[in-house]
């Protein structure tokens, strides 16, 4: 058998595998694409949790009571362990954490463009924790079934821990609707704003996506990104209606036919825009993990150097 | 960059006493001692466990996962499990 008869003989191993719901795990063959999607997917996925940190830790010293600042300081720090386990994941397929930082602090690699927004008021926590993570979990349930083992099995973890996310935010918002004058109106701005970053989360249109039809074939995603959107507002819908918020969007409105509601075009040149490096805040997140990695080295060398003289003292104790 | 890099290891918890370590996932540390800290601030946060293991990535020594036929064997013997034996139902639970 020649070279090319023996990749393809692989690949259709390769793909009978993932048809028949058998988990890719880290030393097993696949097709280099295979990898190189998901490195890219996984790494997007790892700089967004870390990232996402940086609009949130804008109001932890500002938060409104004791409760609220204890939840808010434990949801940051689970979102930096979500970046661990998705960093690890990464990295069984090949590539080392210096090279994945790397590539976030030069802009190589992307991170999600909802965290270039800023975060202008506390009703914004608010929104986030419902808006922003109740995107990403639908998202990410989708992904605890997805092809590559240690890929499910960091989504899986994630999964037991945003559930609490989501619903501290809604617990800020339902407090807020339920306040004064300007507390809903407070409210209702940062509904205005999250709503649209909110449903670009999910991606471009099925039909203007360039990765998903394979992805969808290796089952790296086991649903498109429309499906997904129309999940999440059909699931949003109800919870804005109990806020007394109204969701910013005329063409909003359920089909009767379609068993889903209808919505208005999303403002695609916006989110371009954004994944480009012209939102609001894309200068301000990166200069930050930047000034984070700089200044952290000391701490990375200092650790490693009490690591060294532990170790030696150990040996000379011994000898 | 010349400075050496923090390895990686593997995290194994113990959920609590009576059964045993799993694997949880893996983390980069200068050295052990400090591999179980940041287990314990990552994978534990939630009473998750009561024992953690770490073990250097580098010091596992995994199975080839191209050699399918050494799980062959075990396939066919299916003699090995109690449904392959009759017993009237009479007899009650064996
Ligand atoms: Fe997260
Ligand atoms: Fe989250």
């Amino acid at each position: 058998m020649d070279n090319h008869n023996n990749i393809h003989s692989l690949e259709m191993k390769f793909q009978s595998k993932i048809d028949a719901e058998v988990k890719i795990e880290p030393k097993d063959w696949m097709p280099e694409a295979y990898r190189k999607t998901l490195i890219r997917q996984i790494s997007q996925h790892a700089h967004s949790e870390i990232v996402g940190m940086l609009p949130e830790g804008n109001w932890i010293l500002r938060a409104p009571s004791l409760r609220r600042k204890v939840a808010l300081l434990a949801k940051v720090q689970d979102e930096a362990g979500h970046g661990l386990y998705l960093y690890s994941a990464a990295e069984t397929l090949g590539i080392s954490r210096e090279e994945l930082f790397e590539q976030l602090i030069t802009g190589k690699a992307k991170y999600s463009s909802i965290f270039n927004y800023p975060t202008l008021s506390w009703a914004d926590i608010g929104a986030v924790g419902w808006l922003v993570d109740g995107a990403a979990i639908m998202n990410q349930v989708m992904l605890t079934r997805t092809s590559y083992g240690p890929y499910a099995r960091a989504m899986v973890r994630i999964c037991k821990e945003e559930s609490f996310h989501q619903r501290q935010g809604y617990e800020i918002l339902i407090s807020l609707s339920r306040g004064t004058e300007e507390q809903k109106k407070m409210l209702q701005d940062a509904v205005d704003r999250w709503w649209w970053p909110a449903l670009m989360m999910f991606g471009p249109n099925d039909s203007a996506s360039t990765h998903s039809e394979q992805s969808l074939k290796w089952k790296i995603k086991r649903k498109s990104n429309d499906e997904l959107r129309q999940d999440f507002i059909d699931a949003t819908v109800l919870q804005a209606n109990y806020l007394g918020v109204k969701l910013p969007d005329p063409n909003l409105k359920w089909n009767e036919e379609r068993g889903h509601y209808d919505f208005g075009d999303i403002n695609w040149e916006e989110f371009w825009a954004v994944v480009n490096g012209n939102g609001p805040c894309n200068k301000l997140r990166l200069k930050a993990r930047k000034k984070a990695q700089e200044e952290g080295a000391w701490v990375r060398e200092a650790a490693m150097a009490h690591a060294e003289k532990r170790a030696k003292r150990k040996a000379e104790k011994v000898a | 960059m010349d400075k050496k890099e923090w390895p990686l290891w593997e995290i194994f918890i113990r959920s609590k006493s009576g059964l045993s370590h799993k694997h949880a996932g893996s983390l980069h540390a200068a050295d052990a001692e400090m591999a179980i800290e940041n287990a314990r601030d990552v994978y534990t946060r939630r009473n998750e466990g009561v024992s953690i293991w770490v073990v250097k990535s580098s010091e596992v020594i995994a199975s080839d996962p191209e050699q399918e036929y050494m799980f062959e064997s075990a396939k066919n013997k299916i003699y090995r499990h109690p449904t392959f034996y009759d017993i009237p139902e009479e007899v009650g639970h064996m």
